[in-house]
């Protein structure tokens, strides 16, 4: 039997926790906390947190909000939104999370990731890739929730990321977020393929079948929002999560 | 009480929140005075054995803490690299361990391509030995792994229990008073939790 990681994520607006469909109309969710508490009692693998106006409001971490939540962690913890710089990731650290999801600082400032694996081990240093279609068709790299355009082509940005430190993939897919369609696996063979960071897939799960899929595709753990904290398609709110048995059953032993 | 060693470890924090969850009191502290009424000790710990051995000499408490564990026999549980500082030396460095378990710590060196460095995963481990850690454990325990190097005791004995990753290696070490995990109970869950109370009560 091999494990993998089945991470939920949690898309905060500053304090509130909402659930977003391809990164727009977000829908309000709850109280983060009381989530994270439920999640808890589910044993989840690990949660990762993100503030998805942070950049775009132009705000630091919300730090007292990330200790009060970190305080209820008892799984490892990550959290991403707003963070440009090694005083902020240091801070996040004291807080008692695990790792730090960085994004849109990167491709200005690759050199966030040498300095932040050097002090606290690259594996605690997760780079997330927001990829979106263009009017071709053909996946691009975006940064601030989709709306600007990363210059490099993906091989030459993943590249970059595996030469400054980088530990973690976090692959995220806009045009699929929020709508169940699956992930894309083709995508993530595609990035599993350039480098050796390992990659957490994201974007469209529609359930326990597309992590399994996700893990036959070169995955190395995977990740979803909606599929977590709604009840079916229908969009009753239910925080929820596989127990250890249809874990083993449908995924552990069978890839 | 618990007295965790503070000497700039990164993971302190989720040990102090997973103890208060718990109900057991504890301190953070590096004063020689503190130490030396300590009852019972954990030395947390992420990252560069080095970088820790080199902080925790800073300290300049390694004195008291050799008199403590070895005379006095107070319990001592070490957390990730806290625990692999338990030992003689490791392969990501040079400086020497405390040397209080006769182990050397390894670097992971995997034939299969799709298991990555760092292990960096849960991990279902029970002991093989009868341990005050693990009384009344919950069914399957598993516990959660970040790590790229591993303790390999040199005496059999000194395993508590072993996981497979690419092969097996040592989850955690128990020397009469001395106690190392690999994994971090703090982030464990119930596991976690249940571990940690049992070191408590020890």
């Amino acid at each position: 039997m091999k494990r993998i990681r089945v991470i939920p994520v949690l898309t905060v607006d500053n304090e509130k926790l909402v659930k977003t469909i391809r990164f727009k109309k977000p829908n309000y969710i709850g109280d983060p906390i009381n989530a994270v508490k439920i999640f808890n009692n589910k044993e989840v693998d690990e949660i990762v947190l993100l503030d998805i106006t942070a950049t775009k409001e132009k705000r630091s971490p919300n730090f007292s909000f990330i200790e009060e939540i970190c305080s209820e962690a008892f799984m490892p913890f990550a959290y991403g939104g707003g963070i440009t710089s090694i005083q902020q990731i240091e801070q996040l650290f004291k807080l008692g999370i695990e790792k730090v999801v960085l994004n849109s600082c990167i491709e200005d400032n690759f050199n966030l990731i040498t300095e932040a694996s050097n002090i606290f081990g690259s594996q605690s240093i997760v780079i997330s890739l927001d990829f979106k279609k263009n009017i071709f068709g053909k996946y691009q790299l975006t940064k601030e929730s989709g709306s600007k355009k990363i210059q490099y082509s993906i091989e030459d940005y993943i590249k970059k990321l595996e030469l400054h430190g980088a530990g973690e993939i976090f692959l995220n897919v806009i045009d699929r977020d929020g709508t169940y369609q699956d992930y894309d696996y083709n995508l993530i063979s595609e990035v599993a393929n350039i480098t050796t960071i390992p990659v957490v897939a994201c974007g469209g799960a529609h359930s326990i079948e597309s992590f399994k899929n996700a893990i036959n595709s070169s995955a190395s753990a995977v990740a979803a929002g909606s599929l977590f904290v709604y009840r079916g398609r229908t969009k009753g709110i239910l925080i929820n999560y596989p127990t250890q048995d249809q874990l083993s059953e449908e995924i552990f032993n069978k890839i | 009480m618990i007295t965790i060693i503070d000497y700039g470890a990164g993971n302190v924090k989720s040990v102090e929140n997973m103890l208060k969850k718990i109900g057991v009191e504890s301190i953070l502290t590096n004063k020689i005075e503190k130490i030396k009424s300590a009852t019972k000790l954990i030395l947390p710990g992420v990252g560069h054995f080095d970088y820790g051995m080199q902080n925790l000499q800073r300290t300049g408490i390694i004195e008291t803490l050799d008199k403590k564990v070895l005379v006095e026999k107070t319990p001592i549980l070490g957390i990730c690299l806290g625990s692999q500082m338990l030992g003689n030396q490791s392969e990501e460095g040079i400086e020497k361990g405390l040397g209080w378990i006769d182990m050397d710590v390894k670097k992971f060196n995997l034939n299969d391509s799709s298991l990555k460095v760092p292990h960096m995963n849960w991990s279902n481990t029970t002991p093989n030995k009868k341990s005050k850690l693990f009384e009344s454990m919950f069914e399957n325990p598993r516990f959660y792994f970040v790590h790229s190097y591993f303790m390999s005791p040199n005496n059999h004995e000194d395993t508590l229990c072993s996981v497979n990753y690419g092969g097996n290696f040592v989850a955690a070490v128990e020397k009469e008073n001395i106690y190392g995990v690999q994994f971090h109970p703090e982030k464990s869950h119930k596991f976690g939790m249940k571990l940690l109370e049992n070191f408590a009560n020890i």
